[in-house]
Parts: C-alpha cells; structure tokens; sequence
C-alpha cells in the first residue's frame, strides 16, 4: 500500500513551500523548477513527489515533458484550516503596534 | 498590509509557534505585554488579574454587549523578565481544553523593531489541531469591532502605522 503523506508535513517544508510559490502563476517542468534553487535535481524531484503524493501539485503529460501545476483546491484547504488562527493574531498583533504608536508619540 | 504574523503547526507535534516582527522598539512591545490597560486593547478582553512575577496569576474575561461571559482564560506565570521572556501556562475556563503552556520571547532587531516568539505546547496533538479548528472566525470579528472601537478613542493621530 502506497504511504498517503499528510498535505501539513508537506507545507512545514521551506522549499517546497517556494516550490508552491513559484508555481502559482505557471506550469513548470522539473528541470525549469530545480534551476531556481541552489539544491540539487535529485532533491528537488524529491520535494515533487512528496508534494505530487499529498495531492498538492499534479503531473500532466505534454509530448516528452512532464509539467507540474497547482491542485488549488487542496492548497485552499490547507490555508483554510491555519489562516482564521493566523489572522486572529495578525489582527491582535496590528492592533497592538498601532497602539504602541501611538503610545510613543503621546507619550 | 504585510503578513508578518506566522503560525508553524508541525504536523504530529502537540505544540505551535507564533512570530511576528513589529515596527517598535523591544521596549513598547514588552510594555503591551506588561501594562493591563493596554492589553485590554489589543486583545479585546478585561484584564481581572496581572501579576507580573514569577508565581504571579493572571486572569483575562471577554464578555459580549450584554455583559454575559463569552470567554475567560487564567494561568500562571513561571518566569517574567522584562524585555526578555514570560513562561506561563493559559487555561480557558469551561472548556475541554487542557491547561496550555507558553514560553513568549521577545528580541530586539534593531533600535526600532523587535520581535516575538510566542511557542505553545499542549497536552497532545489532538488538543492543538481542535484548538486550531474552533470557530475563530466570529471571534476575530467580535475582537475585530471592539478593537475598532478602541482605535476611534485612541484617535486617528498616527494614520502613519500599518
């Protein structure tokens, strides 16, 4: 039985998080991919699969190229899960410095 | 608006960490830690009890427009030293929730800017991952109002900030 990886352990990755950004806005080939880090090839197929195994990206074949893209849906599912946590900080926190601010400029 | 809140929740691990950079002074962001009437504001919450000191309590008490209790947390802090670190534990009252412990570290970057790292372990995986997934998003809106409230009393002074 093939071993399902969980789409978190994925996302807690530096890299394959910038794997993510990058291809947000266009499909890309390993190889176009692996140049814009300094790692090598075979580590970066590495971070794909793992990132293909928890549905986060998809191969598609074209000719004798193999292209990555973004499975959106899951990815939303993910950002859904932490963002209302991470916003309510984020708000707490901005709230925070503005009244900081103004703090320092009354004081 | 720039994103510079962070929450890293490892998969597996009964613990999260929270950083965020802000654009003050290591002391000013101590001080909002410190000072009870400036910790109602950002937090949207009463503040009962604050002893900042090592075995000192505290107790914190949200309540909605009629006055019912909608949220109140306590704990105890371990370790309290100024402009560098408070350990202490966070429980909210009638919940399920086990107690929670959190270690917050403060650091300044430069003369201008400080950090936070707010690290939180809980009893088990299981614990945080339903903490991560309580209805936050009524809160944030409910925290979000009474903190715009307090902005209009602070005044539009300094529209400078972020």
């Amino acid at each position: 039985m093939k071993l399902r990886r969980d789409p978190f352990q994925a996302i807690a990755d530096p890299t394959r998080r910038a794997i993510l950004v990058l291809l947000v806005s266009q499909t890309m080939t390993a190889g176009a991919i692996a140049k814009n880090f300094d790692t090598s090839r075979p580590t970066i197929s590495k971070h794909l699969q793992i990132l293909t195994e928890c549905e986060l990206l998809e191969q598609e074949q074209k000719g004798r190229k193999i292209y990555y893209h973004l499975k959106p849906e899951k990815i939303k599912a993910i950002a859904d899960f932490i963002e209302p946590f991470r916003k309510l900080w984020d708000d707490r926190f901005n709230k925070l410095e503005s009244i900081m601010k103004n703090y320092q400029s009354t004081k | 608006m720039k994103q510079n809140t962070n929450v890293h929740a490892e998969e597996g691990k009964q613990e999260l960490v929270i950083t965020r950079e802000f654009d003050l002074p290591l002391e000013l962001l101590f001080k909002a830690y410190e000072e009870p009437e400036i910790i109602e504001q950002w937090m949207g919450t009463n503040v009962l009890k604050l002893e900042n000191k090592k075995y000192g309590c505290w107790q914190f008490e949200t309540t909605d427009d009629q006055g019912n209790v909608v949220f109140r947390a306590n704990g105890v802090i371990h370790e309290f030293i100024r402009n560098q670190k408070i350990t202490r534990t966070f429980e909210m009252e009638n919940t399920m929730f086990p107690v929670q412990l959190e270690f917050l570290e403060f650091e300044k970057l430069t003369d201008n800017t400080s950090k936070l790292n707010m690290h939180i372990v809980f009893k088990s995986v299981e614990f945080r991952d339903q903490l991560l997934q309580l209805p936050f998003t009524q809160g944030i809106n409910m925290a979000h109002n009474q903190l715009q409230a307090v902005a209009s009393k602070l005044g539009e002074g300094n529209s400078s900030g972020k």
